[in-house]
């Protein structure tokens, strides 16, 4: 028996004893829902990824720093694979989600993207109404039934924080809304369709410090359901609202770990340069 | 830190001295300025007042028409012959030959021109709308006598061997060319609205797991349709105006009928078949070209109409 599953069945035995004595569990085993190995990335000529392993548990959040063009985007756009629509894009190396190589000829990329939601820099709402919005994902996934829809809208409106300032008009065009209202949208859009993991790409770089506020509250609740990988260049954000963080820096994975170490004791000088603002 | 661009002392740069230096030409600039309202105001006028005149000409002489033919009669009667003994003229034959010769060409032009622009805006590789695109465009460019001809010997032959119905001259023939030629305007001009909705909103679109297809028709579309709408409503009219595919392969049988194997007359090519006779000046001919004109050219005034209204119906802000 190897040491690692000796360590698994400590700590289940210890998780056991815990229950027993009816106290919370201090230690839960997570899953690893997203595994990354020796990623390559290039676009054309230039290598944006350079090697990276990065797991990523479920139910966590992690942060993913680093300065302009090192990368960030690139690496996020390959989870759910919208990084193949970039013309002449080559990958290498393997990505892995819950135990199945995403990469794969057989891969399913519409059901990868169903259970994997994605929340862009800039809000791209449809130029639909609020309501048709958020009703588009639940109805290209053959969801029709009116009823259904419409408790499917609510609900997501209301995780995301923003079915107060909408129902009321919910038929009205969704660019009638600010932007912080239009991202806090694609965010109930992406909730609509019940994913298991949420991408964010830098989701409050546009916003005001209120809308900026009311997003972060609402990663935090989403947290407790759902895993969310997030880009931002705010380091208060990061350590506001994450569980890990991965420092990139030109392609490279440098630094990857509890966000509490990385901010308060990081292990590599560049790190903590770019944390600290001296490069970047 | 080197400062190689900025001004030494030998060399001093003083942009208010040489703002000021600037003054005098642009005096004569903001002077211009003052009267290039008035000059492009005449300008403009120009094609406004020479639009007004046509339609001012085409209404007096309509009505001074009408004075002899009562215009009910014009607008219902079935039967025109303004050759006859006892001349009659009703448009309806006319209506009916540029009404059923347009709703075939659009039958051809608007499918083909939208699938043709969704595979270039949302399918084809840049190298394929490299080589498609032109060829669009040369298709675009060919002389609607050229169509005429093609479709008097060509189409109609072809067809004739599966609609052995078909008379010579015929309005199928050229209203599948008319379709033909107005392909490349709604594929172009179509695919001008699809290009421009944004990358990003396709993306929203496939983040959700959407199919390419999908996308196209619940997205782009929806996002693009006033531009697409447009696209039709300016081949409707394109099509209502055409007159030399008509008249050289429809023949100039002034049929109240909906039967597409036979020949038919469209009001435009009634008017070159008039104008190119010697239809004395004055006559109650020379003055029916004018009021089929009218109605031709509210048909397509219509067309426009309905285009504007439908354009800014399903805009769709973005
Ligand atoms: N579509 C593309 N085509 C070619 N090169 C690209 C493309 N997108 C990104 N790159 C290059 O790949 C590298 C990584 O880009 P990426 O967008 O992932 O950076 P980033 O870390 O997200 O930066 P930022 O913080 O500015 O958003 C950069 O050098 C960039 O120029
Ligand atoms: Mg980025």
């Amino acid at each position: 028996m190897s040491t690692l599953t000796a360590k698994r069945l400590n700590i289940e035995t210890k998780l056991s004893d815990d229950l027993s004595k009816g106290l919370r569990p201090v230690e839960k085993v997570k899953k690893m829902i997203y595994e990354t190995n020796q990623l390559h990335i290039w676009y054309g000529e230039t290598h944006a990824i350079k090697g990276i392993d990065l797991p990523v548990y479920e139910k966590e959040v992690v942060a993913i720093i680093g300065p302009s063009g090192c990368g960030k985007s690139t690496y996020l756009k390959t989870l759910n694979r919208m990084v193949e629509l970039v013309p002449d894009v080559r990958i290498s190396g393997k990505v892995a989600y819950n135990g199945k190589s995403i990469f794969d000829e057989s891969y399913d990329v519409e059901e990868l993207r169903l259970r994997v939601g994605m929340v862009f820099q800039k809000p791209n709402p449809f130029p639909k109404s609020i309501y048709e919005n958020v009703a588009y994902g639940p109805r290209i996934h053959g969801i029709r039934n009116k009823g259904v829809l419409d408790e499917i809208v609510e609900q997501s409106l209301r995780k995301a924080y923003i079915w107060d300032e909408v129902k009321d008009r919910l038929d009205t065009s969704a660019y009638s809304l600010s932007g912080g209202q239009q991202q806090r949208l694609c965010i109930a859009r992406c909730l609509a369709i019940e994913p298991e993991v949420i991408l964010m790409d830098e989701p409050t770089s546009a916003l005001d410090p209120k809308s900026t506020f009311k997003i972060e509250e609402l990663i935090r609740e989403l947290k407790e359901t759902y895993s969310i990988i997030i880009v931002t260049h705010n380091m208060q954000q990061a350590a506001r609202i994450s569980d890990k963080t991965a420092f990139f820096l030109d392609g490279e994975l440098i630094e990857y770990n509890e966000t509490n170490n990385i901010f308060n004791n990081p292990s590599d000088s560049r790190t903590e340069d770019y944390i600290l603002g001296r490069f970047g | 830190m080197k400062k190689n661009n900025h001004p030494t002392k030998t060399n001093p740069l003083n942009v208010k001295e040489l703002i000021e230096k600037g003054k005098k030409t642009r005096k004569v600039s903001q002077k211009l300025e003052k009267i290039i309202p008035f000059i492009l105001l005449s300008i403009t006028a120009v094609s406004v007042l020479t639009t007004l005149g046509i339609i001012l000409t085409l209404l007096t002489e309509t009505i001074h028409f009408f004075n002899i033919i009562p215009i009910w009669d014009f607008l219902t009667g079935t039967v025109l012959k303004p050759l006859n003994k006892v001349p009659e003229y009703g448009v309806l034959p006319l209506i009916s030959g540029t009404v059923i010769s347009s709703v075939i060409a659009m039958i051809v032009a608007a499918p083909i021109g939208l699938m043709t622009a969704i595979y270039l805006s949302e399918y084809a590789s840049e190298k394929v709308s490299l080589v498609v695109k032109p060829i669009l465009e040369v298709l675009a460019g060919i002389p609607s006598i050229v169509y005429g001809f093609f479709a008097f010997t060509f189409v109609t032959p072809l067809l004739r061997e599966f609609i052995p119905g078909l008379e010579a001259a015929n309005i199928l023939s050229p209203g599948i060319v008319m379709g033909i030629m107005i392909i490349p305007m709604i594929a172009s001009l179509s695919e001008d609205a699809m290009s421009s909705v944004p990358d990003i909103m396709r993306e929203g679109a496939l983040a959700l797991g959407s199919t390419k297809l999908e996308v196209t028709k619940r997205v782009v579309i929806p996002a693009a349709l006033s531009g697409i709408i447009a696209s039709f409503v300016l081949g409707i009219s394109r099509a209502l105006g055409e007159t030399m595919i008509v008249t050289i392969a429809s023949g100039s049988t002034k049929n109240f009928s909906f039967d597409v194997t036979q020949s038919m007359q469209t009001m435009t090519a009634y008017i070159v078949e008039v104008t190119s006779g010697d239809a004395a000046s004055g006559s109650t001919i020379y003055y029916s070209l004018y009021a089929v004109a009218m109605i031709l050219f509210i048909f397509t005034l219509l067309m426009n109409v309905i285009a504007r209204y439908v354009s800014r119906k399903f805009r769709e802000e973005y």
